[in-house]
């Protein structure tokens, strides 16, 4: 177990020592003088040098990368070239609203997903079924967009109901976590009741129902623990796509989140914060990857003994 | 009145004209503290024979057209769900085919075992009765045994917990689906002896289903021998397996090699065992029979009792010749 | 002369290990087996599962490549043989599997199933040629020509190992490993395919290795048996004499093992305790000894050699003698 899980963190080490070489070659590979973002248009050739030699920016490029990695390795990200602001201080305040809204549609998405997953599985056939088979097709072909502007016109500016757009309480991210869930609850429904409908087609099933137990016993007790190891695993992946989603419902509720940075330092080809939010997204992803792992074994006991 | 008794049983899957009607009839009676044993191939209908006991064929897709399964004089197939709940794990206890797919992966097995304890004898669901179960299968170390999950069990380990599970309410009719075949002969030895040991110390009944003539031993007083959908002889067990006397029994144990024999060639039984849904007309073993006439294939025979406490769907059992001269004793 | 020798043929297979670092574990599938299988014989081979029966069977003709030892097949040591070599001489040994639906190709028709193998070996010029060689191979084990242009799922379980037979069959070979050929049956149609295995090897003087975890069935079919344990033969000998006075303990059990329909049999059980143990770990001195009812202090440290104990009967027991055994 111990050995396994070093191996885990030496290879997850790897991965982000890959993902912050490529990305700072890719935001290097872009052209435009990053000089010129900084000091402005209009700026003297003098100042324009004076940010050269600030920023090693004529040194070659594997120095550069040397330079980064080692700022990366002592936790700098860097400053950002705009606001100047540190480029940690800069994720790390904009997290809690990410995290919130990111947890919160999982949450959403989940709560709703197991048991419709559950009870398809369970009434397979029925016209319940059907109806929750055409409403998860529908939730995967929405297009995102149009269904954030949908919400947020309907709900919130038409009827009132939620908070139009800002940050300013709880009551904000109900609209953007609910957007994020739409859109995936559907995926969620369909893999549970796949499972399920193995699960509940398995032996152990009937020796449940042969010891006497009820049929919501059967279900939750023995059925659903066994169907969500699949799921645990896609819901760790996921969590990598859901970063994009995060970022683009930010955008619309112009929440002040990781995602609303990130698409703001694109715009403003503001190099340290598109390499720190991208670096943020690596740790996120390989987190959690390493929590599911671990997750895993917790909910199928056959994992541990076969490392 | 007998502890279980299985009366004009039918059961189909699907429905209207392509229903398939998987058990046809079957009629079987069980005393307490005796031991049945139900014999035949796949298809024959003999499984869901034993679920249905309990009531344990999902429905849909079975449908139990007609017949009464009284236990201890109450028709299963006419009970509530909570009675039923009551009726599984509880007066009738199961064993299944494959141990290791039949125990839940994610959970201890000594907690699989206070399960079937918590439904039926609260009072009784700690570990020390656990424990007391796990030594009466013959698992040694109980106490670290129950701290095991299933997939850290050998096949016959896992058959033994399976074992423990279903005596933990004390039933009085334990349903035995072909415990031994994904077992190694060696352990099966094991299981069977063990079965018989229980049996005779707890006073239950046994339904024993299982496609191998060979290992009732002294295990089972009687047989009873299915056929596509069908009971096609029964008595008891000496006497069915020393004087077969349907042709597909008889066919049936020459069929098979034995140790103390010496055969050159083996009797074949031709073609093949039919499925539910094409069954022939008539006798439903005509095409295969050894002895058929040419009114087995339109005329189904009755299952009509013979001496010896015996019955037989056979019109042609006595005629065919003494049974004597081509069982394997000859 | 012998058909086929295998002269201390060892598999070990190594344990694997996540990520990084050599495997130091290795399950003995196949530990030092030396037998042999003349031209037009049966042999049986029995074990309980896990023993390496299967393994031996599929390393004997090269399905598997063997960690040591020499393969020799009519004269000619193949166990070094690879590529375009060995796949010429695999028209001599064929092998039937015991799920006769995993081992045919769904998509298939039954005459593209056997067909296909006839191309490979160049047995069959042209499509009529294909199409009559086909026919005669079906009838040879009993089906009908019409059955030719038909997928594997419309047949019966016995009827797909026909099937599977009549593919081996049409290479011509002159040994076939047939493992666990009749387990995956119904009872009512073993007896058909074992018939149907000594009639063709009458018919064409084909041997057969038949490995099985069934006494019964293989002792009706074999003139010779190896009883294995643990990746070893424990007990080795002409059918009969085996099946009436087994030396080793371990075959001893077995027999005692095998249903018998007659209940006034009066043999006497001898049970086993415990399972069988890990490969990977095998017991040290006699593999048996833990389970062993007469096991002796020698037992748990010197490795048993097979010594034969009547002509053509061997056993590897320290305590076995001539006189051992009997039922």
């Amino acid at each position: 177990m111990l050995f396994r899980l070093s191996s885990r963190l030496f290879w997850s080490a790897v991965t982000l020592l890959g993902t912050a070489v490529l990305t700072f070659l890719l935001v290097n590979a872009v052209p435009g003088d990053v000089a010129r973002v900084i000091a402005g248009p209009k700026a003297s050739a003098d100042v324009i040098k004076a940010i050269h030699t600030k920023f090693h920016l004529d040194e070659p490029i594997w120095k550069r990368l040397g330079y980064h990695l080692n700022d990366l390795a002592h936790g700098d990200l860097g400053q950002s070239f705009v606001t100047e602001q540190p480029v940690a201080e800069a994720i790390l305040t904009r997290l809690p609203t990410t995290a919130a809204v990111s947890a919160l549609a999982i949450v959403m998405w989940m709560l709703l997903a197991v048991p419709l997953g559950v009870l398809t599985a369970k009434y397979s056939g029925s016209w319940f079924d059907r109806i929750v088979l055409v409403l998860s097709t529908l939730s995967l072909s929405l297009p995102a967009f149009w269904l954030a502007r949908m919400l947020q016109y309907s709900l919130s500016y038409k009827l009132g109901w939620f908070p139009v757009a800002g940050f300013r309480g709880f009551s904000h991210l109900l609209l953007p976590a609910a957007t994020l869930a739409l859109l995936t609850v559907g995926y969620y429904a369909r893999l549970v009741h796949s499972n399920m409908t193995e699960v509940l087609n398995s032996p152990y099933i009937r020796a449940a129902r042969a010891k006497g137990a009820s049929e919501t016993a059967v279900l939750f007790k023995h059925g659903l623990r066994n169907a969500m190891i699949p799921v645990i695993t896609v819901l760790g992946m996921d969590v990598a796509g859901l970063l994009g989603g995060v970022l683009f419902v930010e955008n619309v509720f112009a929440l002040p989140g990781i995602g609303t940075l990130a698409v703001q330092s694109v715009f403003n080809l503001d190099v340290p914060v598109i390499m720190g939010t991208v670096m943020f997204s690596a740790v996120i992803v390989v987190g959690a990857n390493l929590v599911v792992d671990v997750l895993y074994r917790w909910i199928d006991p056959r994992i541990k003994s076969a490392a | 009145m007998p502890l279980l008794e299985i009366k004009n049983l039918q059961i189909e899957f699907g429905a209207g004209v392509r229903a398939v009607r998987a058990v046809d009839g079957v009629s079987l009676s069980l005393e307490a503290g005796k031991t049945l044993c139900l014999v035949g191939e796949s298809g024959s209908g003999k499984s869901i024979t034993a679920l249905s006991i309990a009531k344990l064929v999902p429905s849909p897709p079975a449908r139990y057209v007609g017949g009464e399964i009284l236990l201890e004089g109450l028709d299963v197939l006419k009970m509530s769900s909570s009675e039923l709940r009551d009726v599984r794990g509880g007066l009738v206890s199961y064993v299944f085919q494959e141990p290791g797919a039949s125990l839940n992966p994610v959970f201890r097995v000594g907690a699989q075992i206070k399960e079937s304890l918590q439904y039926h004898r609260p009072e009784a669901a700690n570990d020390t009765e656990v424990i007391r179960l796990l030594k009466l299968v013959g698992i040694s170390a109980p106490e670290s045994r129950m701290r095991n999950y299933p997939h850290e069990m050998s096949g016959g380990m896992q058959q033994r917990v399976m074992i423990a599970m279903a005596l933990a309410s004390q039933p009085k009719l334990l349903v035995a689906d072909e415990p031994t075949t994904a077992l190694d002969v060696t352990i099966q030895a094991q299981i069977i002896e063990l079965l018989s040991d229980l049996r005779l110390k707890l006073g239950m009944a046994v339904l024993f289903i299982t496609h191998n003539l060979g290992i009732l031993g002294d295990l089972a007083d009687n047989v009873a021998v299915m056929y596509a959908g069908q009971i096609v002889e029964r008595g008891t067990m000496r006497e069915v397996l020393q004087r077969p006397i349907h042709p597909y029994t008889r066919s049936l144990i020459q069929s098979v090699p034995a140790l103390d024999i010496e055969v050159e060639r083996l009797t074949a039984i031709p073609g093949t065992v039919p499925l539910s849904g094409a069954f022939p007309s008539g006798c439903r073993f005509h095409p295969r029979c050894p002895i058929a006439q040419p009114a087995c294939s339109s005329r189904m025979p009755d299952l009509a009792d013979v001496p010896n406490g015996r019955a037989v769907r056979c019109p042609f059992w006595d005629s065919s010749g003494n049974a004597r001269t081509t069982s394997r004793k000859a | 002369m012998n058909l086929l020798a295998i002269e201390n043929l060892k598999v070990h297979f190594p344990v694997r290990q996540p990520f990084i670092g050599r495997a130091k574990e290795f399950v003995h599938a196949v530990d030092d087996v030396n037998f042999t299988i003349a031209a037009g014989e049966t042999v049986g081979l029995v074990g309980e599962s896990g023993c390496g029966k299967t393994t031996l069977g599929r390393a004997a003709i090269k399905l598997i490549e063997p960690t040591s030892g020499r393969i020799v097949f009519d004269g000619e040591e193949i166990g070094a043989l690879s590529g375009a070599e060995l796949r010429a001489r695999r028209r001599r040994f064929q092998m039937v599997f015991q799920d006769p639906y995993g081992s045919l190709d769904p998509r298939l028709t039954v005459a593209d199933i056997i067909g296909e193998a006839l191309e490979i070996h160049g047995l069959a010029s042209g499509a009529t040629e294909r199409r009559r060689r086909v026919e005669v191979l079906l009838k040879q084990v009993g089906l009908d020509s019409s059955h030719a242009s038909r997928l594997p799922h419309q047949f019966s379980g016995g009827q797909r190992q026909r099937i599977g037979i009549a593919r081996a069959l049409a290479v011509e070979p002159r040994l076939i490993v047939c493992d666990e050929p009749v387990s995956a049956l119904d009872v009512s149609v073993q007896a058909q395919i074992i018939n149907l295995l000594q009639d063709l090897q009458r018919e064409h003087g084909i041997a057969y290795l038949f490995v099985a975890h069934d006494l019964a069935v293989v002792k009706h079919i074999s003139r010779r048996i190896l009883v294995m344990y643990l990746g070893r033969i424990v007990e080795s000998g002409e059918a009969k004499s085996l099946c009436r006075s087994p030396k080793h303990p371990y075959t001893q059990a077995l027999l005692s093992a095998v249903p018998v329909v007659d209940p006034d049999s009066k043999r006497q059980r001898i049970l086993l305790a415990g399972d069988v143990p890990s490969p990977i770990h095998p017991p040290g001195g006699c593999p048996f000894h833990p389970r062993c009812p007469i096991a002796e202090a020698r037992c748990k440290t010197e490795v048993p050699a097979l010594r034969e104990l009547e002509p053509g009967h061997l056993a590897a027991c320290h305590l076995a003698t001539a006189e051992t055994g009997g039922q």
